[in-house]
């Protein structure tokens, strides 16, 4: 398994930047175009997983096993993240019957 | 090594597929095969124990609660809310901005040197649990606080709805 895992890596940091950095523009552009609270949601765990992968590879990258400590926090953060939006979705389509972000106009002045 | 590029090239092709897909049950769909390829990156990158749990807690507990959450409320292409596609152009040129002022930032680092396994036990269970338990126990202990208050939140919140009606 580790020599298989050498052989195959041999990737320079830069690209495992430029390709999470590429995973977290199309997760901002998701934020920004869609509508449905849902699908929001779920850009916002690509960005997420983007971070994930960035850290994982910057913690192979050191030898330093502090980064994957890390993405496991994050996972935890968007476990419970993802339970408290989607109550807090299912409410508002209760209220509203759609989950269209647009309705959702109360705080603003 | 060109296995990364073929795997990051999918990444890239399903997460556009997520944020194009006019349907949110395929969008979610689309996700899980995302999660798919990012499962494979940390096996690439030997981390066993996060390509597990990024395998049970995104690809198995999340997208349940997701797709779960999508057929409760009935979510499907008649009811997706359509937006101006002004507004849609904005966005792509906003998320476009983003990613060309990050890799101009990237590029000015210059060439790095690549991404070489010098532990090669780095990612197994053994290796993180230790350190997860030694000098992440604080953090760790906190993290379990946060689901409590994750679980007791959501409970209230359904509850409360039900309440009133």
């Amino acid at each position: 398994m580790g020599n298989i895992t050498q052989t195959i890596q041999a990737v320079p940091l830069n690209h495992y930047i430029l390709f999470c950095a590429i995973i977290f523009a199309i997760g901002v552009t998701g934020v920004l175009i869609r509508r449905n609270a849902i699908v929001i949601f779920m850009s916002v765990e690509l960005m997420l997983n983007a971070v994930n992968l960035l850290l994982a590879a910057f913690s192979v990258y050191k030898g330093d096993a502090s980064g994957q400590v890390f993405v496991f926090f994050v996972m935890a953060l968007a476990a419970a993240e993802v339970a408290v939006g989607l109550a807090i979705i299912v409410m508002i389509y209760r209220n509203t019957n759609s989950t269209d972000i647009n309705v959702l106009n109360r705080l603003k002045w | 090594m060109s296995t990364f590029y073929v795997i990051a090239f999918l990444s890239i092709v399903f997460a556009l597929l997520v944020i194009f897909a006019k349907n949110p049950v395929h969008s979610v769909l689309y996700l899980i095969l995302t999660f798919f390829t990012f499962t494979i990156h940390y096996i690439l990158l030997n981390a066993q124990f996060l390509a597990i749990v990024n395998f049970i807690v995104y690809m198995g507990a999340i997208m349940v609660l997701f797709l779960f959450v999508m057929m409760l409320l009935n979510l499907n292409k008649d009811t997706e809310p359509g937006k101006h596609y002004l507004a849609k152009i904005a966005g792509v040129v906003a998320g476009g901005c983003l990613l060309v002022t990050i890799i101009a930032s990237v590029k000015a680092l210059g060439a790095s040197q690549p991404v070489i396994l010098t532990n090669p036990d780095l990612g197994l269970v053994k290796n993180l649990g230790k350190v997860l338990f030694g000098e992440f126990l604080l953090p760790f202990e906190v993290s379990s606080v946060l689901l409590l208050s994750a679980m007791v939140g959501a409970v209230l919140l359904a509850k409360k709805e039900k309440a009133t009606v």
